[in-house]
């Protein structure tokens, strides 16, 4: 069949692959063995939740592998065409909307603690008497520094480290968009020299998150569990952290590409959804540093 | 870009060429093919059902008399919450995937589905994910026992060990979806055959579109409180408990936020069913196309606004119960909208009543039932009373059961012969109809009765005053799910070919593309193009 697809007449349609069987299997892995990694983690029991969890994510990385390789192979063969172009493109707008979806879900979870739930308990509105019966001599404010059984904490600042990690990344949103503009006007020595450029910004925005991590377990006392405002920081910042890391690993991966000469102003699907992932992590940090940090 | 013409014979002769697919286990396993994830998907539902069904069974038996005779409350809770994970994540939605799989490609004029392969893997995920889910069963302390909406804190303070097991299979599952909700969503947009502009597109497609666009919405919030579930329960976060900060009502606000558009992504791919059925048997073209495409946008956007018509007895702000019960009934007129058309289409009509139409018809009759007494828990003074009784369960189960799975039902008996080139055994058929219609009756209609005097859901024994009307519910219950063994009869027949071949066209008043390919539909079904005038 694959012959006659450079009519632009045809559809597109490709052949049998096993990789999808591979990626739910995968999943199917991951997904048993880290429920019960995570049961065995929390009794300090040992058992076989991880061996399960790491065969999952070997399969997982194989089929990565594995299944974007053929997607290469067929894309440079030219066996695609504009329409199946335009499918990537829309599929990948619609799973960047599900993912601000996702993380709607958890700055949802920080506006209602600290609009309701935090006032709520220190007396407001009608609640007057779960303030004084409940959680007496409870002090309803934000950053929630002690929390109505009495767990303290510090508040992470946003001046410094936070502020120095927003501007790296919106640097390197520019930067990507630089990059991308080199490929647009054939440019290759501009376009990897911005890339690589990005990488590194995206690499130094993750070694300093890691070092604030350090420095709120160690220093401020702030932990995942040190009450609403530690969930909150950590869930937000911790998802956000590990959609930078996936976003780094495709520009490490589209960086190869550039570097084997893939992809011209025509045929470069994979880097710009590489790049509107890029911009999206950025977009959600910005959201991230007003309201996590700032506010 | 000029076009082909594609008429039914040459249609045929691209059928004549191209049926070779591969065979044997391999087809299945690695196929990118929409008719073949289509019928794996219908298959798994119809399994899953039996399967929730099953559960469903154990539940009443237990209730057929008042005390503990079968089962423990434990065990009884594990039967609630895994029946209805099981009947909403398994069989309503899948099945309805599996529709849109088969029908949504040949319906717009399309080859296949925008992205193949993605597609065999959102339904290779769902086996795993369910394997995984039933495998909590034999864990200590057993499967889930927090009901299938799994509020804080009952799935953290209060779960057993398997609550790590039910959120990564939740999460899995999510994944399916997404995918497969993006799929739909990208083959509509950018597969339509030309000349099949938006609003040509049968109502199926039209409904499947806003559903898909709906699960990409809230599947994801999904993924997120099963998260906060599993670091609240494992990782000591308190995002819903207040003596961290938190509160185990925003679980119920994100639940919700989630859980009410998910109850009309399995509503609105039946209203496009039903769209279909009604004027192909009432011979006349749908009464208010259009209107009927705005109306189910409206539901769609009206279901974000709504959640917290969940929750009025969490003692929310007054504004705020005034808020959601108005938004609430509001969402009956775009309803009301969809049940006028349908009356209308059938008003004066040349009216047949095959099975489809019956169950069609069905549909219409229970879901406005099911529909009424949703405005009635949407009260909010009254919803005081109605709150987490039997009442609450007689109405999901009329929309549900009576309005998703008979739909799902017809359309089943609608698009069989397309689907497997014979005509489905008309009396087996019928017989199932009828011994659905008057059980599923006697299941549900009761309920309402026990629920407004007072008896609670997800209970295992209930006061003596109960026990008649309980007893008939059980017996509903067992003619019910006994009925649906007819079902897989019939399908099993189609399956294996065992009926007389069905024409291109088995319905002379159907419209659509489907019907201009041979039954059963050849593998690919169009090559190039066909044109739509």
């Amino acid at each position: 069949m694959s012959t006659e697809n450079h009519n632009p007449q045809k559809y597109y349609v490709p052949d049998q692959s096993i990789w999808p069987l591979v990626g739910a299997i995968a999943l199917g892995l991951i997904a048993f063995g880290a429920g019960h990694y995570t049961i065995e983690w929390s009794k300090q029991e040992a058992g076989f939740g991880h061996y399960f969890l790491g065969a999952g994510l070997l399969v997982m990385v194989v089929m990565l592998v594995g299944w974007f390789g053929d997607q290469i192979r067929e894309s440079r063969a030219g066996l695609y065409n504009e329409q199946l172009g335009r499918s990537y493109k829309q599929g990948m707008s619609w799973f960047i909307f599900s993912e601000v979806m996702f993380f709607m879900a958890f700055f949802g979870a920080l506006f209602y603690a600290r609009m309701i739930a935090v006032p709520w308990l220190g007396g407001a509105g009608n609640n007057e008497m779960t303030g004084q019966i409940l959680w007496p001599g409870f002090e309803a404010i934000w950053p929630l520094t002690t929390t109505p059984d009495g767990t303290t904490t510090q508040s992470m600042g946003w001046l410094g480290l936070p502020l120095i990690n927003t501007v790296i990344l919106v640097i390197s949103s520019v930067t990507l968009h630089f990059a991308h503009v080199g490929l647009e006007e054939g440019k290759r020595q501009k376009l990897k020299l911005w890339l690589v450029i990005t990488i590194v910004l995206g690499l130094i925005f993750l070694g300093l998150q890691g070092y604030e991590y350090v420095h709120a377990y160690r220093d401020l006392g702030l932990t995942l569990d040190s009450g609403i405002y530690g969930n909150t920081f950590f869930m937000l910042t911790g998802f956000h952290g590990l959609h930078v890391t996936l976003g780094a690993i495709m520009m490490i991966v589209m960086a190869g590409r550039v570097f084997a000469g893939h992809f011209t102003k025509d045929d470069q699907f994979a880097f710009q959804a590489t790049a509107w992932y890029w911009h999206f992590v950025d977009v959600v940090w910005l959201v991230l540093f007003v309201f996590v940090y700032v506010l | 870009m000029s076009t082909i013409v594609t008429d039914t014979h040459s249609a045929h002769d691209a059928h004549d060429h191209h049926d070779h697919h591969p065979k044997g286990i391999k087809r299945w396993l690695f196929t990118t093919n929409h008719k073949d994830i289509g019928t794996m998907y219908l298959w798994f539902s119809l399994i899953m059902f039996f399967v929730g069904g099953s559960m469903a069974l154990m539940i009443r038996a237990e209730l057929f008399q008042p005390g503990m005779q079968i089962v423990d409350p434990h065990f009884f809770n594990q039967m609630t919450t895994m029946h209805g994970v099981i009947m909403v994540f398994g069989a309503v939605m899948p099945a309805f995937v599996g529709l849109a799989n088969w029908m949504i490609p040949m319906m717009i004029g399309a080859p296949d589905m925008a992205l193949p392969r993605m597609n065999n893997w959102s339904f290779w995920i769902l086996p795993f994910a369910f394997l995984i889910m039933l495998s909590s069963f034999f864990m200590p302390g057993g499967a889930p026992a927090f009901g299938w909406t799994f509020y804080a804190p009952l799935s953290t303070t209060y779960s057993t060990d398997s609550t790590a097991l039910f959120v990564f299979s939740m999460h899995i599952m999510g994944m399916s979806s997404i995918m497969g909700a993006i799929n739909v969503i990208v083959t509509i947009m950018n597969m339509r055959a030309p000349g099949m502009s938006y609003m040509k597109m049968p109502l199926f497609v039209w409904t499947w579109f806003i559903t898909a666009f709906l699960l990409i919405a809230v599947m994801p919030v999904l993924a997120g409180v099963v998260t906060m579930v599993l670091t609240d329960k494992y990782f000591g976060t308190a995002f819903f408990d207040a003596a961290g900060g938190g509160d185990p009502v925003l679980f119920q606000h994100l639940f919700w936020f989630f859980g009410h558009p998910e109850v009309y992504i399995m509503i609105l791919p039946s209203f496009g069913i039903v769209s279909a059925i009604i004027p192909a048997f009432a011979r006349k073209p749908l009464f208010g196309y259009a209107s009927m495409v705005y109306a189910t946008a409206a539901i769609a956007g009206l279901s974000f606004l709504v959640w917290a018509h969940h929750m009025f007895t969490t003692g929310m702000p007054t504004f705020a119960s005034l808020f959601f019960m108005y938004m609430t009934m509001l969402i009956a007129v775009p309803t009301g909208v969809k049940v006028f058309n349908w009356v209308s289409t059938m008003w004066r009509g040349a009216m047949t009543f095959e099975t489809p139409m019956l169950f069609s018809l069905a549909f219409v009759v229970l879901f406005t039932i099911g529909g009424f007494s949703g405005i009635m828990l949407a009260i909010t003074p009254v919803d005081y009373q109605y709150h987490d009784t039997y009442f609450v369960v007689a109405h999901f189960h009329y929309v549900l059961v009576s309005g998703a799975v008979f739909s799902i039902m017809a359309a089943a008996y609608y698009w069989l012969p397309k689907w497997s080139g014979v005509m489905y055994d008309t009396f087996l058929s019928k017989l199932h109809f009828w011994c659905s219609l008057i059980s599923v009756n006697i299941l549900f209609f009761p309920m309402h009765f026990v629920g407004l005097a007072g008896m609670p859901r997800r209970i295992p024994d209930y006061a003596l005053q109960f026990a008649d009307i309980n007893a008939i519910v059980s017996v509903g219950g067992f003619l019910f799910g006994f009925s649906q063994l007819i079902f897989l009869a019939v399908c099993i027949k189609c399956a294996l070919k065992k009926g007389e071949p069905a024409p291109a066209k088995p319905w002379e008043g159907a419209e659509g593309l489907e019907w201009t390919v041979p039954s059963p539909a050849p593998y690919h079904t169009f090559d190039v193009p066909p044109v739509i005038k």
